[in-house]
């Protein structure tokens, strides 16, 4: 009972250790998360749903496709990947430790024949004073020795980056620090978002599934703004945010600009640029009419859709209304307004009066010649709300993975040994990495060595 | 003048790729010499046209399909003229510089006016992040030809056909060393993409990862390299096993590159990188440009 116990809890171990668990899991994720790419994720969009069988939809939604990394299939992946990374560092571990805290000090024979690089001269002198002038020669030229003394002869130990052993473990670890950062994330963390209407606050966000989380202070949008490049595309957007503390704006917080890639951050609390669209009620139009054959201005307001009187009888209405028109039409920037006019005979025209072209409707040969003045129309921002107090748990997992994967590709544990005795010296040596790049280091090495 | 360059450069780049074709039938040293010149006189001509058109745009020139192709292609000559130099296989350049000259011709059919910056590709991470992204692809470009090579001079080897081809292909060590080489280099600059692309969403969108498909295939783009790079540590996934997971790799990381925005836009756009862009979709009409990717500003 105990043997087969063992045998089971060893077999489990090996499992978890073996390089091959890795490769397939790597793999396994790989082409797993292919399905998420394929198949919309969180609600999909109704036509899209219209487009598979009802079977199917089924099928999908037990699979959990539709929220696919989150499914207890693809956690349970990336949990063996974990545990896979941990059982194999445990296992490898303490030997790469031993190779750098108990080196070999001594080249015997044996050794020498294990090692690819190795050289061999004679050189006069007793070997106290070569051993001497060897050691200061691989101080000045590779590395400090250690000298140890066995059988009458000198053996000299150099090394140099013995720690870049460690930068696989390094990532690895940098993983599983990354993994604990996402979980405190979601454990910890929370995503949102508020739409705040110009001019007002708001103290509650809302999570994906339209669920209010308090923000224990309040956020209000002072102003929200686009600009547009000369083609017509958006330049900028930005809003204008004052964090609020029982109604008090907190000073250091007051009236800053929010813009894409340069979000607002209080209390752990952050708020991102996200979209915006007018608030809904209506935009005030501001517009001014002459008669065609002289006689002074008259100042028209109109809010959206609702019919004004018109000097003269007649009445007009906005039909829509735009800040920037070049993206409608090319020839044309500003603010513009399609309007609607109803002439006291009964007559109906529709024309675009454009802010910055004052003079252009005259040429429309009406009674009437109307200029645009613009609207005063109010906006909500659409801020994206993310609470996330395991983000610098992830970026210290960034951080040690960039350090591990340059001890692991870029740096290599080279060492060196002499062996002296009286009238011979043989060096040996070795690289964990670039064998074509150590040889040069050790031919120059070897050379130099023999005309000291 | 940035087309004259660029013209320029894609001449340069056909002389160099013809002349790197004619070393592969005969393989002079002196015409091995001529294709090295040439096509380190392209790349410097390149390097030119980027300048320039940094300096008149203002800002890193890899923010549309024509840039971004044409970077590309610059980075894959810059990274080809170091492995070529490290170890002297010039007929590496017969396998690499088309790809370099294709990639050049295909972005002439994208528009090259320069666009101004819509507002979700203003950072400070457009520049670390697309720039280490192409060498990234660029080193795993490279190791895909010397895998092709490899291939090929097995198969010459194992039909024991060992013609004038086989005499003039690097034996499978050295190609084998070269994928490696790649390797080791492509993936830490993956990695570094990743990372800053990371960074960056978080500062645009407030979450380092939402599992998008430009996100996702660049980490299947990681898995696949990361499952090589672990089989290279047992003996029998060295050579051929290697060569073809190099060249199914470099699959992966071209559609990460092209084909995520080609083919799955219409049911999972970049769009949905925002979750309120989906619940709320109607009221959120200018969503779109906020988020989409440097490779394609509008989005298509």
């Amino acid at each position: 009972m105990t043997t087969t116990k063992r045998g089971f809890a060893h077999t489990l171990w090996d499992f978890f250790c073996s390089l091959k668990l890795s490769i397939s899991l790597l793999i396994g994720l790989a082409t797993t998360s292919i399905i998420g790419t394929v198949i919309p994720q969180g609600s999909p969009p109704p036509e899209y749903l219209q487009t598979i069988s009802q079977n199917k939809l089924q099928l999908y939604d037990k699979l959990g496709f539709f929220d696919m990394y989150h499914s207890w299939w693809f956690i349970l992946l990336l949990y063996l990947l974990t545990v896979n990374l941990v059982a194999c560092s445990i296992k490898r571990l303490p030997r790469v430790w031993k190779i750098i805290a108990e080196p070999t000090l001594v080249m015997d024979d044996g050794f020498e024949k294990s090692l690819s690089l190795t050289h061999e001269y004679k050189m006069p002198g007793d070997a106290a004073t070569l051993r001497d002038k060897i050691a200061a020669f691989l101080k000045q030229e590779f590395a400090e020795p250690v000298t140890t003394e066995s059988g009458g002869e000198y053996h000299l130990f150099a090394q140099k980056n013995p720690y870049c052993r460690l930068g696989v473990y390094v990532v690895h670890l940098s993983i599983i620090i990354i993994f604990i950062g996402a979980l405190i994330g979601s454990f910890f963390g929370y995503k949102g978002f508020v739409n705040i209407v110009e001019g007002t606050s708001v103290s509650t966000a809302y999570t994906r599934t339209e669920k209010p989380i308090d923000l224990g202070f309040a956020v209000r949008c002072e102003k929200f703004s686009v600009s547009f490049y000369d083609t017509g595309a958006p330049k900028e957007f930005k809003s204008i945010l004052t964090v609020l503390e029982n109604g008090k704006p907190v000073p250091g917080y007051e009236k800053i600009p929010v813009i894409v890639n340069d979000p607002l951050s209080y209390k752990g609390i952050t708020f991102y640029q996200s979209s915006y669209g007018p608030a809904g009620d209506g935009a005030v139009h501001h517009l001014s009419v002459r008669a065609k054959n002289g006689g002074a201005p008259v100042k028209l307001i109109a809010r959206q859709g609702e019919s004004v009187n018109l000097p003269g009888g007649g009445t007009m209405h906005v039909l829509e209304s735009t800040q920037e028109v070049k993206s409608f039409i090319p020839e044309f920037s500003g603010p513009a307004a399609k309007i609607e006019v109803h002439a006291p005979n009964g007559q109906t025209q529709s024309f675009i009066v454009f802010r910055n072209y004052p003079d252009l409707d005259a040429q429309r040969g009406g009674d009437l010649i109307f200029n645009y003045d613009g609207a005063d129309e109010k906006y909500y921002t659409g801020l994206q709300v993310a609470k996330d107090p395991g983000v610098w748990v992830v970026w210290l997992g960034c951080t040690l993975m960039v350090v591990g994967i340059m001890m692991a590709f870029f740096m290599s544990h080279k060492r060196l040994w002499i062996r002296v005795a009286a009238g011979r010296v043989t060096l040996g040596g070795t690289a964990s990495k670039n064998p074509a790049g150590f040889q040069l280091v050790f031919d120059d090495l070897a050379d130099k060595l023999k005309k000291m | 003048m940035n087309a004259v360059l660029f013209y320029s450069t894609l001449g340069i780049y056909f002389v160099a790729t013809v002349a790197y074709l004619a070393y592969l039938i005969k393989p002079r040293e002196t015409l091995g010499q001529a294709s090295r010149w040439l096509i380190t006189a392209g790349f410097l001509l390149h390097c030119a046209f980027t300048l320039d058109r940094y300096l008149e745009a203002g800002r890193t020139p890899i923010t549309n399909l024509h840039e971004s192709l044409s970077f590309f292609s610059l980075s894959i000559v810059g990274v080809f003229i170091i492995i070529e130099r490290k170890y002297k296989v010039f007929i590496l350049g017969s396998f690499v510089t088309p790809v370099a000259l294709i990639l050049m011709l295909v972005s002439t059919i994208f528009p090259t006016a320069i666009t101004p910056l819509n507002p979700a590709l203003k950072s400070k991470w457009l520049a670390v992040h697309t720039t280490v992204a192409f060498f990234g692809y660029a080193t795993f470009a490279v190791a895909f030809g010397a895998a092709i090579m490899y291939l090929i001079q097995e198969h010459f080897l194992k039909s024991k056909k060992l013609g004038a081809m086989y005499q003039k292909l690097p034996s499978l060590d050295k190609l084998d060393d070269i994928n490696y080489r790649c390797l080791t280099f492509g993936f830490p600059l993956l990695t570094l993409a990743i990372i800053s692309g990371a960074i960056w969403a978080e500062t645009a969108w407030g979450t380092y990862w939402s599992w998008d498909p430009k996100e996702t295939w660049s980490l299947i783009t990681w898995f696949v390299y990361a499952a090589l790079l672990h089989g290279r540590l047992t003996t029998g996934w060295r050579g051929k096993k290697a060569a073809i997971l190099a060249i199914i790799g470099f699959f992966v990381l071209l559609f990460t590159f092209i084909g995520v925005n080609l083919l799955l836009p219409g049911l999972h756009s970049a769009q949905s990188l925002d979750f309120l862009a989906r619940t709320k979709k109607s009221s959120f009409p200018i969503w779109k440009p906020i988020v989409s990717h440097p490779d394609f500003p509008d989005g298509n």
